[in-house]
């Protein structure tokens, strides 16, 4: 399977697919097969999406709990776990209390920018231009990240439910699954509990016979990291070119087909169905991929530190590195793994939790060559749309590949550059894809000493 | 002839540019602020009769308390903001895109850009000989104008005004993405067999000479080219009754290209096929 996203993934272990290039990012859960992709039904044998859950059975687990223990093809199977509870509760506490509840919880963002959902939500739902809109994105791209998938392939209905209690905090009666192309069996599951779900009025005209209309879309993905992008989604769902567009006016006001909308990743909403049930403590999905023992999807509750999170995983005998947020989050030393993972916590270490990626390198990693992927993925996967980025990403690439075999002084010249170019990225650039595009490789730089 | 539009008055916006206290009608951009004041900023895909598409970056300024830079020609003077225009790191910006862009583009034609280039010291050769570029060769297909796409800096501007802004006609669009993007017809068809109706207000807007007139890009291959010698004499098209108004350029006793003034209440620039092309009679002699 292609967990970690397209362009950044190569297989565990494995040399690459072309030019002796060393694993970066991990699959983690089966290799892709062709009939796999043109055919999910036909699929040999993938494994469930609970093999990618190395806690399964532990019973701490919350968002993770239904992943590996329901049928994800099964709405009683859902509702006989719990399932549907949180949307009874949503109904009784009308939208206002649902988003009081979501705000009160201080619930943020887990799409990888942390904005604090209850805020959005209130943002959307006050506009007076009608209709609201819900867009879920699940274009999951960023290397490394399949969190996503595994909680859509475990427990399908809990999106949905979760979407249904979304669209009614916010006023919305139409919602958009935004899927990432490359997740067939999660089309499949989806499109199986929606249809259940409409069938048995848990979506439709008469949710759960309250008077509340909510039905969801699923769009697909074709493949661009870009449309993840909280407005390039709205682009491509309307049927244009996939590119972002300026903010202001943010997607709270003026968002899909130009009315108001919010947008939330999937462990988002996923989160407000325990909000509403009474969980008691919040946690936090982790991709750990790389050089770990076991890697998969790892719920743990905020605070816990890295090295926690790693010792569960199996780290490497001699660890080189971490990558934190994925392609666009940035590397910690070995030194430095009591950083707590909270978004505090990594922000107050000059790093990210981003969309929850840990990627471990051991000590047989080429860094400059890792760094060199990172960047070819930018420079694939920018829109082209601003000037910093179409050409500035090139730019960091060709850099790149000039000092992949120099150190010190050697490197000293296309390093400063590499700087220059960086910092007029960061500033410059419309999206979040050309801003952070340079992120992981000063912080090899800087802080792993990369070329030293 | 410059026309008065006539309009309900504006409110004022009040803030801060450069430290002055400014003044400008609710709904002006940084830009227009700017201008407004005097001060010079770069500005590359912006146009005056198209909605910014803030794409090129070159126009960039500080706001306060902002996490990165703002497009001046597309933000909106908002009440109370406080705006850097020439600081260091605005200014950082502007060279490095401009770098970029002369080091990928072939900026020859576009006006001002040497000028600016000096100004922000761009150094576009430290990217190295092999540094990656459009490569691109005119493309010459008709006998109307030419597309020279190694000048292209993807304003976005030709696509706006061929597409909903102006002309409707969506002939061209951006097709590829990241530093492959090009302005593309569908299906990269050659102009006479894509959807275009040569009204050429895709050249009229062209920033960079990419778009040109077959006139004067054949003159310009022969040397011939001399704006020294050039009258401009604006006319009205005798076409039909809309009285467009057209700018004919004119070099020793003929007609080299025709534009139109933008600020013109009935044409906004924009042409149709006759008043842009169909000048031929007027040199029957
Ligand atoms: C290039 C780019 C790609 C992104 N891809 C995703 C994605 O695949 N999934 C996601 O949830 N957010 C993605 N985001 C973040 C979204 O823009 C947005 O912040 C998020 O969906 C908001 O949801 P949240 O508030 O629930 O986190 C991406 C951002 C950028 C700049
Ligand atoms: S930063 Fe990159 S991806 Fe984002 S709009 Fe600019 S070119 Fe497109
Ligand atoms: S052809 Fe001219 S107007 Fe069109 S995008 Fe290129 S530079 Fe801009
Ligand atoms: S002129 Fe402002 S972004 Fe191009």
């Amino acid at each position: 399977m292609r967990a970690g996203a397209g362009a950044g993934a190569e297989p565990r272990g494995g040399e690459g697919r072309g030019g002796g290039e060393p694993a970066y990012a991990t699959a983690v859960i089966a290799p892709a097969t062709p009939t796999a992709l043109a055919a999910p039904d036909l699929a040999p044998a993938e494994p469930s999406a609970g093999a990618a859950v190395p806690q399964a059975g532990d019973p701490a687990l919350t968002l993770l709990a239904r992943v590996g223990v329901v049928d994800p093809a099964s709405l009683d199977d859902y509702r006989a776990h719990g399932g549907y509870t949180a949307l009874r509760r949503a109904f009784a506490l009308g939208p206002a209390g649902v988003i009081r509840e979501v705000t009160d919880a201080g619930l943020l963002g887990r799409g990888g920018a942390a904005f604090p959902t209850g805020r959005k939500w209130q943002a959307t739902a006050s506009q007076a231009d009608h209709p609201h809109y819900l867009v879920c994105n699940v274009d999951e791209s960023e290397p490394g990240t399949f969190k996503d998938r595994v909680l859509m392939e475990g427990d399908p209905y809990a999106l949905i439910e979760a979407m249904t209690i979304a669209g009614y905090a916010i006023g919305a009666h139409k919602g958009f699954l935004y899927l990432r192309g490359e997740y067939p069996r999660a089309l499949g599951l989806l499109e199986n509990a929606i249809a259940s779900a409409r069938a048995r009025g848990l979506l439709g005209q008469d949710v759960l016979g309250q008077g509340y209309g909510f039905d969801i879309e699923i769009r697909r993905g074709a493949g661009a990291y870009i449309c993840g992008e909280e407005t390039a989604i709205f682009n491509s769902v309307e049927g244009y070119r996939g590119e972002p567009r300026t903010k202001p006016p943010f997607p709270v006001e003026k968002g899909l087909f130009g009315k108001p909308t919010a947008v939330n990743n999937v462990e988002t909403l996923v989160n407000v169905l325990p909000i509403l049930t009474g969980r008691t403590e919040e946690t936090k999905l982790f991709c750990l991929s790389g050089n770990v023992d076991r890697p998969g999807i790892y719920e743990l509750r905020f605070g816990v530190t890295l090295r926690e999170l790693i010792e569960l995983a199996g780290p490497p005998d001699t660890m080189r590195a971490v990558l934190l947020g994925g392609a666009a989050g940035s590397f910690v030393r070995p030194d430095e793994l009591d950083i707590p993972l909270t978004f505090e916590g990594t922000h107050a270490a000059g790093t990210t939790l981003g969309s929850g990626v840990v990627l471990v390198l051991d000590d047989t990693v080429e860094l400059p060559r890792v760094l060199l992927r990172i960047a070819k993925f930018f420079r694939d996967e920018s829109c082209g749309q601003c000037v910093p980025c179409r050409v500035g990403t090139v730019r960091q690439e060709e850099a790149l590949h000039r000092i992949k075999d120099r150190t010190g002084a050697d490197a000293a010249g296309d390093i400063a550059l590499l700087r220059e170019v960086g910092r007029a990225m960061r500033d410059a650039s419309i999206c979040g894809l050309g801003q952070t595009a340079w992120n992981a490789v000063e912080s090899a730089i800087d802080r792993l000493g990369a070329y030293e | 002839m410059t026309a008065i539009p006539l309009h309900m008055p504006r409110r004022l916006v009040e803030f801060t540019l450069d430290g002055q206290e400014v003044r400008v009608p609710e709904g002006d951009t940084i830009l227009d602020a700017c201008r407004a004041a005097g001060k010079d900023i770069p500005t590359l895909c912006q146009g005056d009769t198209l909605t910014p598409k803030n794409a090129c970056r070159v126009c960039v300024v500080e706001v306060e308390g902002a996490r990165t830079l703002a497009p001046a020609c597309s933000r909106r003077a908002e009440p109370g903001m406080t705006v850097l225009t020439d600081t260091e790191r605005a200014r950082h910006s502007r060279k490095v895109v401009l770098e970029l862009l002369a080091s990928s583009t072939d900026l020859s034609m576009t006006p001002r850009a040497a000028e600016w280039m000096k100004e922000y010291e761009a150094e576009p050769d430290r990217f190295g000989p092999a540094a990656a570029r459009m490569n691109e060769e005119p493309k010459i297909d008709n006998d109307l104008y030419v597309r020279d796409y190694d000048k292209c800096i993807l304003c976005y501007k030709c696509v706006d005004a061929c597409g909903e802004q102006w002309q409707n006609t969506f002939a061209i669009a951006v097709a590829g993405r990241g530093f492959d993007a090009r302005i593309s017809t569908e299906h990269d068809a050659p102009l006479t067999d894509s959807a275009c109706v040569y009204c050429g207000n895709c050249i009229e807007v062209c920033p960079t000479g990419a778009l040109s007139f077959k006139s004067e890009f054949d003159m310009r291959t022969a040397g011939t080219w001399d704006e020294s010698a050039q009258t401009e004499t604006t006319t009205v098209c005798a076409y039909c009754g809309v009285g467009c108004n057209l700018t004919l350029h004119v070099q020793e006793n003929e007609i080299i290209k025709v534009t139109s003034p933008h600020d013109n209440p009935v044409t906004h620039g924009n042409l149709c096929i006759k008043g842009r092309f169909g000048y031929q009679h007027v040199q029957q002699r």
